[in-house]
Order: structure tokens, then C-alpha cells, then sequence
């Protein structure tokens, strides 16, 4: 198998202490902001209640699609306690997380896209006055056909929902070829051709997203906002407010849960920004669980259809893939996330040639967006099924199939991802042994069944959101003269443990405590720019960062300490709040008076750190979305049980090993990958974004079905099985200390093991996500009338797909330009359409 | 987040004094007691009463009289206190399990018995806010004029979605309602109607103050109940079954009640007849499934799709009848409720 050979851009990390001897990297401890959290003192958006607050609520459309004709809100304002009414021309410039898709607005102004998209703002004394205010508005509406999934809006290309994409109703649509997909199909010995479909579902944090905004004495701006992503809520506040960067302050409170669903600047921030700047008094904003669906932003409902050729051993020829995307009625990420559809199949197993078509439609429904796991769980589904239907007809245990074709470490793929460690083989071994697969498949008794699937994920988006050559995170370090440390870093916490992450690279690097460490984080003022907490780079690249900028800090202090001791600094030590000799250690000093006598030397300690990925290899356009500077690696087995009558279906154990590198604080590792087993059971089993179209003949209306947790069903903690969880740790040269993600990628193969254990259990294949009761009855009553024992979509809807952008991959002599367009590297680089990529 | 509407608050210390408060004020004054559904529901602004009157301390409420012949049970215990005290097991077996099933640890320590008699019945057009209802224009339960469930129907197809009430009834339970004007009793099979929005046959200005229970010497029950999660989630259909059996186990009298299938517990005579003096062996138990199932017919307006529900419904009786027959069912209503109330 053709191999790539690439040197890791920076050794990996040897500490003071070498590995092994590390005294907080890898050690179980407490995290920095547990006892805040588990003491219920933890500040969220919504605690914040400042003098003279007022209250904001939203009239939201009614309607799926209309335009505005008239808005008339005097009845409104002059309502008792009511302080002021917003209307779209109040905030009229367009944004959008994509520069481009810059199709939002904070309030319609003349058009509205789906049920919830917000018209109007009240502001007032109480927000009960604030909600009765909102049917005192009069709003007049031109009905507009309603577009409700991709093929209609294929088949709909009147009226627009944007008057921007590809064409009609379709908002982006991309194909990539890398190497004769159709030479390898005739080289193949079998050929599969599947088609799947992945239900949308939700982000369900538990912290319903709340803001609140002042203008501060000197006339700027503040808000704290329930945001996985400050900078790029700054940025959008800038634009749209048209004010100076400087004069805003974004900071983003604790979040209880994100998982993507506040990683776009939201229309409910910028209205209690302007609300504040307009009334000098703060404005909030605490959303209803309601309000929450109609944000939405997450996992796209995804048809697809794979055509994947393979040798009698099982080896990949190649794989087309096309994929068929419920954008909903805004860009949001849409862009990235079409292209995330094709992107990250090659990076588990050798694919030699892959073609990929992806197209997404606008709908008129909440927007679509990155969900854990962003655009690439959708067709790791059915993948990793289709996989499973692979080793069935070349009588391959699916287990050994995989580890036959498992991509190799440092590789550059086919659609040119760099890997650098991959540790896929070893998580398969350990979940078969763990599980006792070999004694298990097949061989459980009717009813009864496991299954196994796999999966990658990236370590951070290798790009920015917007194109620029600047770091994509910045970490500040204060040292003080009483031994104290402070972390200044835009990294945001939303309970994944991004400032323990933090916390504890400064504290290894330096010798002390976790707890002798503050953290300013999350806040554009206080801290330099880090990109957010999305697509897995935290740990990456504000933890590189931080390193970067702990170890110039020692470096000081061990060049004044080692004059102190006069011993030679190459032989100090930092551990246990002390600078000592390693040779002699009882020759020491304590940290607090090593910083004194740095900062006599070389005045206030204060140091930087920063961090860039590495360059990728992927020059052509579309090439923006996939590399990343290092992979994560997961394989699962899950054993389900399933009643052949009622198709009742309950999960009673799950094993599953993750490739983490190094795990930095393990209980926080398990927890991750715990939570993700938890919310990929949601998906494989009842999670929904489903919507309700009424009668046409009696009405227009196209709503969320069920927009509160309790109907929206999410398992409970009743529902959890028990989870075997296995760490593969080699440490990757990229991590800090070795360290690789988590939070997404355990919940990749999570889905596909469900249904590949449905179809060990009852030999029914249940080709889309949710695996319900319902579809299991219908396949098995498929099954006893002899036809295809499978319940899943039957067709793949026709697409003009654009000429493919065909780009050699690297063993045919390609160099990551596409052949049939200019080479990136010697065309000018307009910014949109390098921001496009990202 | 969503704001309750302002309302007047009453506390009477009396059963007299709460008669009183209602007198008259017709369905604007409601009592409350645990509030665990009127006041999500007032959020949603599906009922808005302009004063609320609490039975929480009204005297009396919350006492259970036990003797050999007949057992009162107060409408005020929580729904905890029914299923943890072990004197609601044997014969009440059915009822114990359908307390324990109701939503969720909190909530049971704040819901009622009585309140969970008194349920608003449930629907998927019904159950949403304001704005929701206000999308699709309501519907006929309130605000509305079209049943969105069945178009053409002039009546609310709303659910019972009540798991003590099939329980009860299958325990052949009696409510004592209380007014200004007098008391009367009620079978509680009586106390529905299978209309969504006329479910209940207690007048605005009459309380539920307690539960009747004839002696359950000999009897077992059983109560099964389907939603999708081990917590939360209302019924979206369940079975309660009772029987006393002879020493032959032979069975000498027998209720059967299908919930969450109408606007009301329907109760399977025909299966509960059928039984008489045969015993619970596999045939006689599928004939009886089959007997109680043909009375459900679920809507396309709660959680799962409605044929699978009512195809589910003959196994949910055996269920029921299997674990009266003393078969050991945990590693089903494991596998079902999350549950094994071992």
C-alpha cells in the first residue's frame, strides 16, 4: 500500500520529566472548575442579573415561508413597561458564520425562511410583559410556497428561500475525483451499491442559550453570551452593529453544553447588543427550549449512496459517494459541512481512488449545521454498514476485514489528508478482545447481537472559518511574585475541560499545582484570539500554545535560578512547586521566589505563546475541509438485543477504544468519550429533528414536530448501557504531550455498530438512523415474505452534478492540484473563495 | 424562558373552605395540587385560570384508612408515596407499579394521586407553546377549530395519558368528589368520557378528595406500560389487569384495562369476560390479548407510529396476564420500562 513518508513538523514534547514521570499530564485530578460546578456556583449567561435589566423576547414567524409586507409595532410599544421594539431595519446588514454565507439577518426584514425565524425584538421592564407585547405587533405576511426536504427543493426551483447558490433551491453543490473511480469499479471482483439515509438531530444542551448585553460607562460594548465561539461572534457583532472591533466585548460564560449548536453568532445576541447600545441599560436573553430547536445548526439529514468496488480479500479499489443534504433555511456552516460529507472516508481505510458529489438544499426549516462530529457522521454510517454487507458476502469476519485495510500512519490519503499516528488497528483488538467478539458474532442466540464499526476525526480544521495567515490560537501567561499563574487564552469552556486542558499543560510545564492557576478565558478583551471551541482543536492548538508560552516562562525562570545555584540550567527541574538541581535536588528554590528572582532579572514575567497547523497538502479548491494536524482513531462494539415481535430494541453493553495519543486528564477522557457513546445512542435509536407538515388543503404550515425535551426523545441516564472504555495511548509528535481529540470522534461509530448488531441480532438490515421499533417490524415482515430483509431508502433523487474537479492522487503522480483547473498556488487567491474551502 | 400569567393564589385550610372557593367560578378558578402538568401547561398559556387554588393544605388530603373490607386513599399523596409504601403491593400491585412509572423521581415527589386522576389528556398539536399552537392555527382543544389529528372529526382526539387511572380501574376503584352543594361517588370507569376535551366527568367546581378500594383479598395485578426512555415520558399506551384467582388458579373474576388508546381507559370486557373460569395458560391468554387489543385504536398523535402501537398492544396484555400467572417477567419489564421492581 503506497505510503507517504512525512516528518512531524516539531519533535514530540520531552518535558522536563520524561513521559512516565509526569506529574499532572496523564494523572487522574480533579478539574479546575469542579468544584464551581458541582457547588452550583458556576456563573452561566442566564445567572447574570445586573441594576436596571430588561428583558428581551422575539416574535418569531409563524410561517414556514412568507414575505414581510408590513410590520406595524405602535400597539406594541406603547404597552405598559414596554421600553423599545426592533425590527429588521434596525439591523439590516447580513451576516453569517461563512463569509460565504452571509445570508442572515438579525431580524427578517423581508422575507422569512421558516417557523421561529425572529421579526421583531420587545424589550422591556419584565419579560412576561415583554411576551404579551409580542401579539400586539401586526405583522402582514405574503404566503409563499413551502419547500419541506432536498427533493423537493430539487424539484422546486421557485420561489427561492436565498437569492444566492448554486441555483433555484440548491445551495451548494461540489464533486471531486481523485484517480479513475470507474477503472477501479472494473478492477474490483465485487461491487456494492447502497443507499442510506441519516435523520437530522439536535444538539439538546442542557443551558438553553441566554445573552446579556451592556454599554459600559465608557460607551463600548459588553456581552456575555452562552458562546462556543467568542471571536467569531465579535467579529459578526462589528459588522452588524458597524462598530469598531476595539469599542466590543464578547465574553463567553461557561457553557452548559454546546456540541456545535453555539458555534454560529446568533440573532438573539445582536438584537440585546443593539437593544443595550440603544436604551444604556443591560438587555438579556434567555431562549426557550423552543427557541433552542428553532436555532437549531445541527446534524444535516443526509441521503447517500455508495458505490464501493473490492477485492475477493477485501481490499478498497474505490468509492463514489453522493450525498444528498437538508440544509434547512440558511447557509450557517452548510458550505464545510457538504464537503465534510466527502471528506474523511479515506482516513480510515486505504481507498486508492474516490469520487465524491455532495449537494445541499435550502428547506424552509431551522438551519442546519455543525453537530459533534460535523457533516462526516452522516456517510461514516454507511460506510461502516456498507462494510459490514462487504464482509458478509466475502464471508470476512468484519473485524479482520478492517484490520486488512486499515490506512497506514503518516500516509498522505487520496484526497490528500496528512495522518500522522493512526492507531485504528490497535482499538479494533482491543474492543474484539474486550468483547469477546470472536465468541459472540454469529454465534449469540436469536434476538441477541453484536456489532462493530470505526472511525477518524479530525484534531482541529486545519483552516480558519475566515482565510487569514495568522494563528488560529494565542495563550498569554502572567507569572506573579507570589507564585501565582495567569492563563489569558480565548479558549472557551463548554464543559469539556478546555480550561483544565489549559491548566494543566502550565502546570506540568512549570511544576506546580492546577489550582495555583487562574484562567481568563473565553473573553476578547482579556485574552488573545483562539478560534473557538469547534472541530476538535482545543486540546491541539490552544494546548500547543499554552505550551509554547509555559516553556518560554521557564526558560526565564531557570536562567535566573540557575545563577542563583549556580548550576547549569539544562540540569533544572520544575516539580513540586520548587526549581531544583536534578543532580542535587535538594538544591532548590520555590517557584514563587524562582518567578522573584526572574522578574528582578528580566523585569514582569509575561510570556506568549501561539499556534499555526501544519500546511496541508490539499491544494485544490474544496481541499480546505478535512486536513487537520493530527487524527483521532475509534472502533466499537455494541451488543444489542432485539424482541423479533415488537422490534423492541435495548443496547446492553458497549466496548469501545479510542486513539487518544496521550490522555492529558484521563477521567476527562472517559467522560468524553462516555458522553459521546451517549448522544450517538440517541441518533441510532430515537433522536429526531423531524417536522410536521400539515394538510396543504387546509394549510400551509410546516413545523418542528416536537420542539421540547420532552417529546424531542434523548435516552436518559436509565437508558445508558454500560460502557467498557479502552484508551490506545502513543503519544502523537502534533499533541501537546501526545495528545489527540476526544469529544467528537467515540460517537462516530456508535450509530453504524448499532445497526450492524441489529443485523447480527435478526439478520435485518436497517439502513438509516433512527433504528426504531417501527422500521425493525417492517423489515422483519419484509424478511418473512422473502423479499429484501432491509428497511431504508430504495432511491438516490437525480442531481446535475458539475464536472468533477479531478485531482491525481499522490501515487498517480498528482500533487494536490486539480488538473482541470488552475493551480491554487499560481492563481491569485481571492478571499472568498479561499474562505469557501474552509 | 417561558412566564407563567399572573393569577390570584388561594391556600384554604379547610375541605369546606376550599368547597367554597370554587363555588360558582366555574373553570377560572382551578385547584392545583402537585402542579406538576397545570403549571407547564399555563406556561404554554393551554389553560389560564385567573386564580389557583392550592389543596395542598387543606386538611385530610393526604391520609390513607386501611381495613380488611375497603381502603381510602387521599387524593393529595404523592405519587411517591403510593409507590414506595409496601401496603400498595399484593392486590394493589397494579397501582404501586403505576405510580413508580410516572415520569420522573421529582416529579412524583410534587404529583398526586388525585392530579394524576384529573390528567389533561395529551396530543402532539396540543402539547406545544403558544407560538406553536399559534403556527398551525390550534386546534379544536383549544383555541381552534380543527382537530389536526383526524381533520374530519368533530371531536378532540386528545389521550389519557393517565397511568394511575387504568390501574385503579382495573382495581375497580370509586372517586369521592366533594362540593359546596353535596358529595357524590363515582366508579372511576365512570369519571371518562372518551372525548379529548370533555375527558372528565368532575365539574370545575367539585374536588377529588379521595380513592375508594373494595377489599383485594385474592386479587393480583399487574401494570405495563409503554414510552420510549426508562424516564419522562408520559404512557403512550399501557395495560393494567387484575384477577382473582382460585386455588386451581382458575380464574373467578378479572378486569382489563387498555390505556392510552382514547381519550379515556377503555375497559376490555370482552377479554375480562372471556376469562371467567378458564385458567392463564398460553392459549387462553393469546385469546384474551387478542380480545383486549381490538378495542385500542391509537392516533397519529403521541410518540411511536400508530399501527406499530396498536400492533404492540395484544403483547403488552400478555405481558400483564403472564405476570399474573406468576411468571417471572423482569428480564421483560427491564428491558421495557427500565424497571424491574425487584
Amino acid at each position: 500500500m503506497p505510503i507517504q513518508k512525512d516528518s512531524p513538523e516539531r519533535p514530540a514534547k520531552d518535558s522536563p520529566a520524561s513521559a512516565g514521570e509526569f506529574r499532572v499530564i496523564g494523572v487522574p485530578r480533579r478539574r479546575v472548575d469542579a468544584r464551581a460546578k458541582v457547588t452550583g456556583q458556576t456563573r452561566f449567561a442566564d445567572d447574570i442579573f445586573l441594576p436596571r435589566i430588561a428583558h428581551c423576547k422575539l416574535l418569531r414567524s409563524p410561517h414556514p415561508h412568507a414575505r414581510i409586507r408590513k410590520i406595524d409595532t405602535s400597539r406594541a410599544l406603547a404597552h405598559p413597561g414596554v421600553y423599545l421594539v426592533l425590527t429588521g431595519k434596525d439591523l439590516p446588514i447580513e451576516y453569517g458564520i461563512l463569509p460565504v454565507s452571509q445570508d442572515e439577518q438579525a431580524l427578517c426584514l423581508d422575507h422569512v425562511r421558516h417557523v421561529g425565524d425572529p421579526i421583531a425584538a420587545v424589550i422591556a421592564r419584565e419579560e412576561l410583559t415583554a411576551f404579551e407585547a409580542l401579539d400586539l405587533i401586526d405583522v402582514d405576511y405574503e404566503i409563499l410556497a413551502t419547500i419541506s426536504d432536498p427533493e423537493e427543493a430539487l424539484a422546486t426551483p421557485e420561489p427561492r428561500i436565498h437569492e444566492y447558490g448554486e441555483e433555484g433551491n440548491i445551495h451548494k453543490r461540489v464533486a471531486l475525483e481523485f484517480g479513475d473511480v470507474e477503472k477501479s469499479f472494473a478492477e474490483a471482483d465485487e461491487i456494492f451499491e447502497d443507499i442510506f439515509f441519516y435523520q437530522g438531530s439536535t444538539h439538546l444542551p442542557i443551558e438553553q442559550h441566554a445573552a446579556v448585553a451592556i454599554k459600559d460607562p465608557e460607551g463600548k460594548l459588553t456581552i456575555w453570551s452562552s458562546t462556543q465561539t467568542p471571536h467569531y461572534l465579535h467579529r459578526a457583532l462589528a459588522k452588524v452593529l458597524q462598530m469598531p472591533p476595539a469599542h466590543i466585548r464578547v465574553s463567553a460564560t461557561p457553557n452548559g453544553g454546546g456540541f456545535g449548536g453555539k458555534s454560529d453568532p446568533f440573532n438573539h445576541e445582536i438584537v440585546v447588543a443593539k437593544a443595550a447600545l440603544l436604551l444604556d441599560r443591560p438587555v438579556k436573553i434567555c431562549l426557550t427550549r423552543e427557541e433552542v430547536f428553532y436555532c437549531h445548526r445541527g446534524r444535516h439529514p443526509v441521503l447517500m449512496k455508495f458505490k464501493t468496488g473490492v477485492k475477493k480479500d477485501g481490499a478498497i479499489t474505490g468509492m463514489h459517494l453522493q450525498t444528498l443534504i437538508d440544509g434547512g433555511g440558511y447557509g450557517s456552516y452548510g458550505v464545510a459541512s457538504t464537503f465534510y460529507t466527502g471528506a474523511l472516508q479515506t482516513t480510515t481505510y486505504h481507498i486508492p481512488r474516490y469520487r465524491f458529489e455532495g449537494c445541499r438544499t435550502f428547506t424552509n426549516k431551522p438551519p442546519c449545521g455543525p453537530k459533534r462530529g460535523h457533516g462526516t457522521v452522516q456517510p461514516r454510517f454507511g460506510q461502516e454498514v456498507q462494510l459490514d454487507k462487504i464482509a458478509e458476502k466475502l464471508k470476512i469476519d468484519p473485524a479482520d476485514l478492517r484490520l486488512r485495510i486499515v490506512e497506514s500512519p503518516n500516509t498522505v490519503t487520496a484526497n490528500y489528508l496528512r495522518l500522522s499516528t493512526v492507531n485504528l488497528s490497535e482499538c479494533i483488538r482491543r474492543v474484539v478482545k474486550t468483547s469477546d467478539w470472536k465468541e459472540k458474532f454469529r454465534k449469540l442466540p436469536e434476538g441477541r447481537g453484536v456489532g462493530l464499526a470505526c472511525s477518524a476525526y479530525l484534531t482541529g480544521a486545519g483552516l480558519a472559518i475566515y482565510w487569514n495567515k495568522m494563528p488560529q490560537s494565542g495563550v498569554q501567561l502572567k507569572l506573579d511574585r507570589g507564585g501565582g499563574v495567569a492563563i489569558f487564552c480565548g479558549a472557551t469552556e463548554i464543559g469539556q475541560g478546555s480550561d483544565d486542558v489549559l491548566a494543566g499543560i502550565v502546570a506540568e510545564v512549570l511544576g506546580i499545582d492546577t489550582f495555583d492557576i487562574r484562567l481568563f478565558t473565553g473573553d476578547t478583551d482579556l485574552g488573545p484570539v483562539d478560534l473557538g471551541s469547534y472541530s476538535s482543536r482545543v486540546t491541539i492548538m490552544a494546548g500547543n500554545a499554552a505550551l509554547q508560552a509555559a516553556e518560554r516562562a521557564r526558560e526565564l525562570l531557570a536562567e535566573a535560578v540557575a545563577i542563583r545555584l549556580e548550576v547549569p540550567k539544562e540540569r533544572l527541574r520544575f516539580a513540586e512547586k520548587s526549581v531544583f538541581d536534578s543532580a542535587a535536588p535538594e538544591k532548590r528554590v520555590p517557584f514563587h521566589e524562582a518567578v522573584c528572582l526572574a522578574e528582578a532579572r528580566f523585569g514582569t514575567i509575561g510570556t506568549v505563546g501561539s499556534y499555526t497547523p501544519p500546511k496541508s497538502p490539499a491544494l485544490y479548491k474544496g481541499g480546505g475541509v478535512g486536513p487537520s494536524p493530527t487524527y483521532s482513531y475509534t472502533a466499537a462494539v455494541i451488543e444489542v438485543a432485539v424482541n423479533p415481535l415488537t422490534g423492541w430494541i435495548t443496547v446492553p453493553k458497549i466496548w469501545i477504544a479510542h486513539d487518544i495519543g496521550r490522555p492529558l486528564n484521563p477521567p476527562l477522557v472517559r467522560g468524553q468519550v462516555e458522553g459521546s457513546v451517549y448522544m450517538g445512542l440517541g441518533e441510532a435509536l430515537m433522536e429526531e429533528q423531524e417536522f410536521r407538515r400539515l394538510p396543504k388543503k387546509l394549510s400551509h404550515a410546516l413545523v418542528h414536530k416536537f420542539p421540547s425535551m420532552l417529546e424531542y426523545k434523548s435516552p436518559t441516564s436509565l437508558d445508558m448501557p454500560e460502557v467498557v472504555t479502552e484508551l490506545v495511548e502513543e503519544p502523537d509528535p502534533r499533541g501537546p504531550f501526545g495528545a489527540k481529540e476526544v469529544g467528537q470522534g467515540p460517537l462516530l461509530p456508535i450509530m453504524p455498530a448499532v445497526a450492524n448488531a441489529v443485523y447480527d441480532a435478526i439478520g435485518v438490515r436497517i439502513d438509516e438512523v433512527p433504528i426504531t421499533p417501527e422500521k425493525i417490524v417492517k423489515a422483519l415482515a419484509e424478511k418473512r415474505a422473502g423479499r429484501d430483509p432491509r428497511y431504508g431508502p430504495s432511491h438516490f433523487p437525480h442531481v446535475d452534478w458539475p464536472e468533477a474537479l479531478r485531482v491525481p492522487p499522490p501515487w498517480e503522480g498528482g500533487d494536490g492540484n486539480a488538473v482541470n483547473d488552475v493551480p491554487r498556488h499560481s492563481k491569485p487567491r481571492p478571499e472568498k473563495e479561499k474562505v469557501l474551502s474552509s | 424562558m417561558m412566564r407563567l400569567p399572573l393569577f390570584e393564589f388561594r391556600a384554604p385550610r379547610t375541605l369546606d373552605e376550599a368547597a367554597r372557593i370554587l363555588d360558582g367560578q366555574g373553570p377560572n378558578t382551578m385547584p392545583l395540587a402537585g402542579g406538576t402538568d397545570l403549571l407547564p401547561n399555563m406556561k404554554r398559556r393551554q389553560q389560564v385560570p385567573r386564580t389557583l387554588m392550592s389543596l395542598r393544605y387543606v386538611e385530610g388530603l393526604n391520609q390513607v384508612q386501611w381495613s380488611d373490607s375497603a381502603s381510602r386513599l387521599g387524593a393529595c399523596l404523592t405519587l411517591t408515596d403510593v409507590a414506595e409504601d409496601p401496603r400498595f403491593r399484593n392486590g394493589m400491585t397494579a397501582l404501586s407499579q403505576a405510580a413508580a412509572l410516572v415520569a420522573t423521581p421529582h416529579i412524583r415527589n410534587m404529583a398526586t394521586l388525585g392530579g394524576n386522576l384529573c390528567l389533561d389528556t395529551r396530543c402532539n398539536y396540543y402539547d406545544q407553546n403558544y407560538e406553536w399552537r399559534k403556527a398551525i392555527d390550534f386546534c379544536l382543544k383549544k383555541d381552534g377549530t380543527i382537530c389536526w389529528v383526524a381533520p374530519g372529526s368533530r371531536k378532540c382526539v386528545a389521550v389519557s395519558s393517565t397511568d394511575t387511572a387504568p390501574a385503579l380501574i382495573a382495581l375497580g376503584a370509586r372517586v369521592r368528589l366533594v362540593s359546596r352543594s353535596g358529595e357524590r361517588e363515582v366508579t372511576l370507569s365512570e369519571l371518562y368520557n372518551n372525548d379529548g376535551i370533555n375527558y372528565i366527568r368532575r365539574r370545575p367546581d367539585e374536588i377529588l378528595v379521595e380513592v375508594l378500594l373494595d377489599s383485594l383479598h385474592g386479587w393480583k395485578s399487574s401494570y405495563w406500560k409503554l414510552r420510549r426512555r426508562g424516564s419522562f415520558d408520559f404512557p403512550v399506551l399501557s395495560v393494567a389487569a387484575a384477577a382473582r384467582l382460585s386455588r386451581q388458579a382458575v380464574v373467578e373474576d378479572a378486569r382489563i384495562v387498555v390505556g392510552s388508546a382514547a381519550s379515556r381507559p377503555l375497559v376490555a370486557d370482552g377479554a375480562s369476560k372471556f376469562l371467567l373460569g378458564r385458567s392463564l395458560n398460553s392459549e387462553t391468554i393469546a385469546e384474551a390479548a387478542g380480545l383486549a387489543a381490538r378495542i385500542a385504536k391509537p392516533l397519529d398523535n403521541t410518540d411511536f407510529d400508530m399501527t406499530w402501537r396498536k400492533r404492540v398492544t395484544a403483547e403488552f396484555v400478555t405481558y400483564a396476564l403472564r405476570e399474573l400467572r406468576g411468571d417471572d417477567m423482569h428480564v421483560e419489564r427491564g428491558s421495557l420500562t427500565r424497571h424491574s421492581f425487584e
